[in-house]
């Protein structure tokens, strides 16, 4: 693995698209709360689950549609560790990964050389948001900082805001919190949109993204319900799981989810980005992830500004994928650099 | 810009094309020429026609036009085939159904691609849901053969069977029929739709291949003349047939006395009611599954919604955007929802009652991409602001076109989902468990799904209401369709002389003076005056005329009312006002009023079996015969709180409930030769089951009716469930059988009353239960009474409920 920062910086200097990353987007400013329209969300889990089912077979990308979409899926990708035993170290191959995800000559044979191919984001714990920050100078890719004691969200409310603050000041762009599950499962709206208000004032400029924790809501209803809510309370993203969950981001919760975002944009005309984390692997799973974004909420959440993965092994199948229709040949993850 | 650079801007989809090639090369290796497959060959290509493909309207394939000497052959073949088949006994044909499962499994993209080739459906349709559910109705069928001695006691094949099915699902239909028929020990003639024969044609080579005995299967393609020398075919057991509700007319009307058994699956304006508390996007995919699946071709479609008034408008902004993102296309291609309409008279047909619905002042949205310019495509399409007068709110269109009206409450919604001709499906969509199975056995349609819409699966079984047709496909109650009573077939091949034969029929009373005047006093008894039975209560008949019942020796015994047709109208409505009440009872309820009759009924046993003995002059007999009319009522009342339903298996996480619900109105000529026990043997299932009944009893002996109106009078029966016209057969019998409010009619009488009941039955498509002459022992199980009666009483509803939060 061989990085230079002159690496990254020719990468960013390449003309940009119209759906360019790193473009900041528009916040949402959040309303008031209306409960009401909490109260009264429906969702009925069988249906959606046929929906779902269907997503993938329904539609289909191949050759150089395939590889095009397959590039698009790097640009949305938060590319993320969130380990334990992250080092700087780690974090800063991680951050030479996001920079030039896929092999210059694999770029230049797909003739996608000058689209300037970066991961959306790279996303770490608090205490690696300097490395991520310093490595990335230059790149114009943002760090995005888990945060609110995640991944369970139960520090002191203090100590979480706090979190934030440290995080934003130490050069996070975007701050990935963790809500309070038992608001949800206690049908405490009140205090969820009041929790979620506060850590937006908290992360002043840089965008939020509110993590559910679908996994840990119960009901299909509850994750509709907490993305109202959140959405109202001024979350710019909202977020699947932190992938610590046992169930991550499933399909399911994802069109329950995008439905929310299509739902509170025809009542306030603002978009809210989305962030599916945990579980997604493998080519095959972003492509029907985009269609999902395509098909529900439209080619605008295609791209980075209003949609990211968030993953870690995901790249490695791209990347295979795309030489395999550079070569024809399948390809093995050695031939690849490591994230 | 580079293509690739270039497509990561515009993120457009993209060509996905499904390969042709194989099928290609088939139809290639049978010079794109097909004969017809007969016992187990095909046969040399006659006078052909082209199969054409609905994406660009190419010629796949040409093909026989079946003659009547080539259904001749293919029936002889089936015929000579038949015996052996039934003696192969149910294992060994659930090996045969198994391996053909199997085989359809092994070759399933062959299949896929040559159906979406010839019908013009989306590849995805295809190949994830016609040939899946192909391969499981064979498996389900498998299991039903090996269990047939078991599940089906006393039960045989009808023989050979004639089908005719459609081209909106051709392998699904095929398997929907054939499947069953041949678990059962019937052998196939196959008549497939003439826009769509070529998969049939490769099942009848699969079917060769894994050792389907010769002449078992058939496969005689063809127009509507084909199929109509099928049906003609004198010596064809059963007909089965999908499609129109106009070609199920004719052929009821074709087969009318004939014996011929007869399933219809039929046409449907099926309902799509949607309330204020549904979850709107899952309702709009719903939709999409509804009515732009397969094009909308499809006899099950929802394509009336109805929704609550409150989202209505919600609804409708959700659906104009849908289906803008919807993608029309190559049916090859596997990214799109649309393919092609099967043939340029049905686009021709679709586009006709669309402008004219427009033309009464529909307003029609549609998406503004355009349709494929070569090839027969129709759009999507949207239509509301219109009322339940407007053509498209009542006539089945048979394409991508849907309705949208609102609704109120509800009863309202019921109301409006009643409001049609059709009963084969409906999908309700609510949260609350209550709403739902508070509508879902209100809506009259064979099938409700509740929140989900066009699920299927062989082991639920499928078939309307009303004009919708009768019989079911799939599961437990689809079997009936294809087995007879042992005992039937044998009274029907031998030739008893009919207990009825001989007895003297009523007759016009003479004027007053004539000499063989009625005697209506019994020896010292005072003068009794029977009247008709109508809306509970004792009426003189319309005419005002009588007729003489005469005992076997000759001598008037009594007289009862002529009714007429205005009679049989009025005890109709008195029916149709009682019944839904009636049905609405519990079971247990129907039953301590049916155990109150014959408690009552056994304080009369000596005073009816002395009025049946003055006709019949055999008192022993007589006390048999009441004797067995109390042990029916006794039957019906103990089984009428334990004729369940079933829930049915089906592969989803959901109850699909097969509940036996009450025809309705059920219109019943009685058997002359027992009047009294074959009245009771009669009424009590229908009763039993929550049906109002308008007998016409004993045309010999009419007087018990009588008897059973003294005893439901002071049984608690409610006025109007139980009706009596008696009448001259020939008066009554046809108002009867034709009335468009009467559900159903059971005929115990010769073959040319059920003939006439089953040709005149066509105007409503009402179910008919005709005796046509056979010879019916009415004190032997099975014969004079059982679960027969109880299955003819009822039709099954399937109410399809996902469940999970």
């Amino acid at each position: 693995m061989v990085t230079t920062r002159s690496d990254a910086a020719r990468a960013t200097t390449a003309p940009r698209t119209a759906s360019s990353p790193h473009e900041p987007h528009p916040r949402n400013p959040g309303m008031p709360l209306e409960l009401d329209w909490v109260r009264e969300a429906r969702v009925n889990r069988s249906a959606v689950e046929r929906r779902t089912a269907t997503l993938g077979t329904r539609r289909s990308v191949k050759k150089e549609w395939q590889a095009a979409w397959l590039l698009r899926a790097i640009t949305c990708m938060d590319l993320t560790t969130l380990a334990g035993d992250d080092t700087p170290g780690r974090v800063r191959r991680l951050c030479a990964k996001a920079a030039q995800p896929v092999r210059p000559d694999l770029l230049e044979a797909l003739g996608a050389g000058d689209l300037g191919i970066t991961t959306g984001a790279v996303c770490v714990y608090h205490a690696m948001v300097e490395t991520a920050v310093e490595a990335l100078d230059g790149t114009g890719i943002p760090v995005a900082a888990v945060s609110t004691g995640f991944p369970h969200g139960l520090s002191p409310m203090a100590q979480k805001l706090a979190e934030i603050r440290a995080s934003v000041e130490a050069g996070a762009q975007e701050i990935d919190i963790v809500i309070t599950r038992a608001h949800v499962l206690t049908g405490d709206w009140d205090a969820l949109y009041r929790e979620m208000q506060a850590y937006r004032e908290a992360c002043g400029d840089a965008h939020v993204k509110a993590i559910l924790a679908t996994g840990e809501l119960g009901t299909l209803r509850n994750v509709y319900r907490a993305s109202l809510v959140c959405m109202m309370a001024g979350a710019d993203f909202i977020k699947t799981s932190t992938g610590k969950e046992s169930v991550n981001a499933t399909l399911p919760f994802g069109l329950v989810m995008a439905r929310a975002i299509r739902e509170y944009r025809s009542h306030t005309g603002v978009s809210v980005g989305f962030k599916p984390a945990g579980g997604i692997r493998t080519a095959k799973d972003a492509l029907t992830w985009l269609f999902l974004m395509k098909e529900e909420l439209g080619d605008d959440w295609l791209s980075p500004t209003l949609f990211r993965f968030g993953a870690s092994s995901l790249l490695g199948d791209i990347e295979r994928q795309l030489e395999h229709h550079v070569t024809g040949r399948y390809s093995a993850s050695n031939r690849h650099p490591l994230a | 810009m580079t293509k690739i650079a270039d497509l990561f801007t515009t993120m457009e989809y993209g060509p996905a094309p499904e390969s042709a090639g194989v099928v290609t090369e088939w139809l290639e290796s049978r010079r794109r020429r097909f004969g017809h497959f007969v016992n187990g060959a095909f046969t040399e290509p006659g006078e052909t026609f082209p199969v054409q493909r609905p994406s660009d309207g190419s010629e796949l394939a040409q093909v026989t036009q079946g003659t009547a000497a080539d259904v001749d052959a293919a029936v002889r073949a089936a015929r000579a085939a038949q015996p052996g088949w039934a003696a192969l006994g149910g294992h060994g044909r659930a090996r045969v159904l198994y391996a053909l499962a199997r085989g359809i499994q092994r070759r399933a993209r062959l299949f896929a691609v040559l159906e979406s080739m010839d019908n013009g459906k989306p590849i995805r349709e295809s190949r994830d849901l016609d040939i899946p559910l192909v391969a499981r109705h064979f498996y389900h069928h498998a299991g039903w053969a090996e269990l047939l001695d078991t599940e089906f006691p006393g039960q045989v094949a009808c023989g050979v069977v004639g089908q005719i099915i459609p081209w909106n699902f051709p392998l699904l239909m095929l398997a929907w029929k054939v499947a069953p028929a041949l678990a059962a020990g019937n052998t196939v003639v196959l008549k497939p739709a003439e826009f769509t024969p070529l998969t049939a044609l490769l099942f009848a080579e699969l079917a060769r291949e894994v050792g389907l005995p010769e002449g078992v299967l058939n496969v005689v393609t063809g127009d509507g003349e084909t199929g109509a020398a099928l049906v003609a075919h004198d010596d064809v057991d059963k007909i089965a047939f999908t499609g129109s509700t106009e070609v199920g007319r004719i052929l009821r009307s074709e087969t009318a006395g004939t014996g011929k058994k007869l399933t219809l699956e039929l046409g449907g304006k099926s309902p799509f009611v949607v309330f204020d508390d549904a979850d709107l996007d899952s309702v709009v995919e719903g939709v999409v599954d509804a009515i732009w699946f397969n094009q909308g071709q499809v006899c099950c479609a929802g394509s009336r919604i109805l929704a609550q008034e409150s989202v209505a408008e919600a609804l409708r902004e959700k659906l104009v955007a849908r289906m803008e993102t919807l993608r029309m296309g190559d049916p090859l291609d596997k990214s799109i929802d649309m393919g092609a309409i099967v043939a340029p008279v049905q686009l021709e047909r679709i586009r006709t009652m669309v402008a004219a619905g427009e033309a009464e002042g529909a307003r029609i949205h549609q998406p503004s991409w355009a349709t494929p310019e070569a090839g027969w495509f129709y759009p999507p399409t949207l239509c509301d602001e219109l009322t339940s007068t407007n053509l498209l709110a009542r006539e089945e269109v048979f394409g991508p076109v849907v309705t949208l009206m609102t609704f109120r409450t509800p009863s309202e919604a019921v109301q409006l989902a009643n409001d049609t001709r059709y009963g084969l499906a409906a999908s309700v969509w609510t949260e609350s468990v209550n709403l739902a199975l508070d509508v879902a056995p209100k809506i009259k349609a064979g099938t409700v799904w509740v929140n989900c819409t066009n699920l299927f699966d062989a082991a639920s079984g499928f078939g309307g209401y009303r004009e919708s047709g009768y019989g079911r496909e799939g599961g437990e109650e689809g079997m009936w369709a294809y087995l007879t009573p042992a005992w039937e077939k044998a009274a029907r091949n031998t030739s008893t002389t009919h207990p009825a034969e001989g007895l003297r029929e009523v007759v016009e009373s003479a004027p007053i003076g004539d000499a063989a005047g009625a005697s209506s006093v019994a020896p010292g008894g005072i003068d009794r005056t029977i009247k008709l039975y109508v809306g509970g209560r004792q009426a003189r008949g319309d005419g005002d005329y009588a007729l003489t019942v005469l005992n076997t020796a000759g001598e008037a015994i009594g007289e009862v009312p002529r009714g007429n047709r205005k009679d049989i109208r009025n005890a109709v409505e008195a029916a149709r006002k009682a019944q839904p009440g009636w049905a609405g009872r519990t079971a247990h309820n129907r039953a301590q009023i049916l155990y109150f009759m014959a408690e009552n009924a056994d304080l009369r046993r000596e005073e009816w079996a002395a009025r049946l003995a003055r006709w019949s002059g055999d008192e022993d007999a007589a006390a048999t015969e009441v004797d067995g009319a109390i042990r029916r009522l006794f039957h019906y009342a103990a089984i009428a709180d334990k004729w369940d339903g079933r829930v049915h298996g089906t592969p989803f996480r959901n109850v699909t409930l097969a509940m036996p619900e009450a025809i309705g109105v059920v219109g019943l000529v009685a058997p002359r030769e027992v009047p009294l026990l074959g009245l009771v043997a009669t009424v009590a299932p229908l009763i039993a089951m929550g049906n109002a009944v308008l007998a016409v009893p004993s045309s010999v002996n009419p007087l018990p009716m009588g008897e059973l109106i003294q005893l439901f009078e002071t049984s608690d029966l409610p006025a109007g469930v139980v009706n009596f016209v008696s009448g001259l057969r020939p008066e009554v019998v046809p108002t009867l059988a034709a009335h468009d409010g009467v559900d159903g009619v059971w005929c115990f009488g010769t073959r040319e009353e059920g003939a006439e009941v089953e040709r005149l039955s066509t105007g409503n498509m009402k179910r008919t239960w005709c005796d046509l002459g056979l010879v019916r022992d009415w004190t032997a199980p099975g014969q004079g009474w059982g679960d027969a009666f109880l299955r003819e009483a009822t039709q099954i509803k399937n109410i399809w409920v996902p469940y999970g939060e």
